[in-house]
């Protein structure tokens, strides 16, 4: 397990009779960008609560760096930003950092490189409270990355972000990724975890009910076939892949084979005498994949009870 | 956690909030124990009470007088001070921030007390100063000749009155902790200073039970340490020799680190949302 950089067993957080996080076991490897995914309520931030010692767990364990969540020997090697960036209003941007980094015990020409990192240097002296919403994100994210930390724990860094913003977050954790930063990166921006994270976790009601790689959990490709008459082609796809690979929606034939075999197959159904309209490989987005989750796992789209 | 204090100090000494306290602190200190009496000695009706009442405002008196704010009013504002500072992380959500990156939770809640502890001493050496020149100034229109009290007098009142805000300040600060928040803290803080102290030395005067009650108060106590040190008794500003001077020390030092470690308690042991 000395690849693990942050692991959970069973770690569970109950309110009274509320089940916010329930038996949760997540593996996070060292270098890899890990995308948290879940509705809003669903106990992702209560699991990195936990996991950053803020909150207590009811039950199950947490590792982090091989520390026990909250352990100052293991914070001095994160960095993290929970929820909405918060810091002391009356403070400018460098004076919020500089109050952390003397905290953390990081050298002060520090809190100048994250402030350019993050494109607030212009802005460093002026208050926070003055700031946008985009840029406290800016600055939550500027904190975390204060102490050129190992593992970053980052709680909807684009929220509030526009466009340009978010392209710039996401540009700059897979920066972080491919210099060897771990990320484990809670994000609703389905887009953007399926663009820049390796694995995922998936959290619904509480419970992780998937764990993979962002292509595992999507799935593979999928040929869609317009093809008349549409029964003979269904009859002979069948025959050729098996009745389980095959599908009719909208009178689109859906085929869950490789990719590489719709020469073959398009071939195969013109010899059958098929006259094929449409061939075209279509993969399902990690949003399509979230939702269909969403639908067996939560029954609707919104969350559970947790806090 | 050398670094932690200066970054809490950082924190203190820009925050605007805290030159507001202090300003007002001090002066309400000069108006209530310097001002407003000298202004009653010039307008005594008779050269008796002008005597009775210039005699405490002389530099002769100032290791008992400079400090008879502190136990009520003066301990009142202080209180105020430290619930700002520990409950607004409540209210601004920076406890999490702080807590998610890097201090541990003793370490930072003792940075803070220690940031409290240094200002409110550096607060009490202002004070003296300035009240030292007001007493100064008082002496030399009344034609009085200079007396000060001994260095030792002084700094056992400096350190007397640097104890009893030290305690407010941090049953202020616990107070936060303890309700996560400024709001209630402040209210029932200044509930307990302003009304149910004063409600129980009255009462105190009736029934047997509640006299034998204040002498475990904090505010009887810390008056009764303000009289050990020659303040004169007032019940408008809580100083009366309740209990001894040494048991009003042992009395006010342990509710520091009452108030102190209950505050330590909380912040360890609760969820930080």
């Amino acid at each position: 397990m000395a690849d693990v950089a942050l692991s959970t067993h069973g770690l569970t957080k109950r309110y009274g009779k509320a089940t916010a996080v329930d038996g949760v076991n997540i593996t996070v490897r060292h270098g890899e960008i890990y995308g948290f995914l879940g509705p809003n309520g669903a106990g992702k931030t209560t699991t990195l609560r936990m996991v950053l010692g803020l909150v207590r767990p009811s039950a199950g364990t947490a590792e982090v760096l091989g520390r026990a969540p909250g352990d100052p020997a293991g914070l001095a090697r994160i960095g993290a930003m929970v929820e909405s960036a918060a810091f002391y209003p009356y403070l400018s941007a460098r004076d919020n950092l500089e109050v952390l980094a003397r905290h953390a015990n990081v050298p002060r020409p520090r809190v100048a490189d994250v402030l350019t990192t993050v494109g607030l240097a212009a802005r460093a002296g002026d208050r926070f409270a003055s700031y946008s919403l985009g840029m406290k994100q800016r600055l939550g994210v500027a904190a975390a990355l204060l102490k050129d930390p190992e593992l970053l724990i980052l709680d909807e860094p684009t929220n509030g972000l526009d466009p340009f913003g978010m392209a710039d977050m996401n540009d700059l954790i897979s920066r972080l990724g491919h210099e060897g930063k771990t990320v484990l990166l809670s994000s609703h921006n389905l887009a953007e975890v399926q663009q820049i994270c390796d694995h995922v976790g998936v959290i619904f009601k509480g419970k992780l009910v998937a764990q993979s790689t962002v292509d595992e959990l999507r799935g593979s490709a999928v040929l869609v076939i317009s093809a008349t008459p549409i029964e003979q082609a269904e009859k002979y796809l069948v025959g050729l892949v098996g009745r389980e690979k095959v599908s009719v929606e909208r009178d689109m034939i859906r085929v869950n084979v490789d990719g590489h075999e719709s020469a073959s197959i398009n071939r195969q159904l013109v010899l059958a005498g098929v006259e094929v309209h449409e061939l075209r490989r279509e993969e399902r987005s990690l949003e399509e994949a979230f939702m269909a989750m969403s639908a067996t796992y939560a029954g609707t789209r919104g969350g559970s009870d947790a806090r | 956690m050398l670094g932690s204090y200066s970054g809490e100090l950082l924190k203190f000494v820009k925050r605007p909030a805290v030159w507001v306290v202090a300003g007002v602190w001090l002066a309400l200190l000069l108006a209530f124990t310097e001002l407003f009496p000298y202004i009653a000695y010039r307008s005594a009706s008779n050269t008796q009470l002008a005597a009775g009442l210039l005699q405490p405002l002389l530099p002769a008196q100032l290791s008992g007088h400079a400090i008879t704010g502190y136990p009520v009013w003066g301990g009142s504002l202080i209180l105020v001070l430290g619930a700002l500072c520990s409950g607004s992380e409540y209210g601004w959500g920076t406890l999490k921030t702080m807590l998610s990156n890097r201090p541990g939770r003793l370490t930072f809640y003792f940075a803070q007390l220690a940031t409290l502890a240094s200002a409110i001493a550096a607060l009490v050496i202002v004070a003296f100063a300035l009240s030292s020149l007001a007493s100064v100034l008082i002496a030399r229109s009344a034609n009085v000749e200079l007396d000060f009290p001994t260095a030792t007098a002084l700094a056992q009142a400096m350190a007397a009155g640097w104890l009893i805000l030290v305690m407010w300040t941090l049953l202020g600060a616990s107070l936060s902790i303890v309700f996560r928040g400024t709001a209630l803290s402040i209210g029932l803080g200044l509930v307990w200073i302003l009304a149910v102290e004063n409600l129980i030395r009255y009462t105190a005067s009736l029934i047997d039970a509640v006299a034998q009650a204040e002498k475990f108060m904090p505010g009887a106590d810390a008056g009764s340490l303000v009289a050990a040190l020659g303040a004169a008794s007032a019940s408008q500003t809580g100083i009366a020799a309740v209990v001894s001077g040494s048991q009003a020390l042992w009395s006010v030092v342990l509710y520091t680190l009452l108030f102190g470690a209950l505050g330590a308690v909380i912040l360890v042991r609760r969820d930080v949302q």
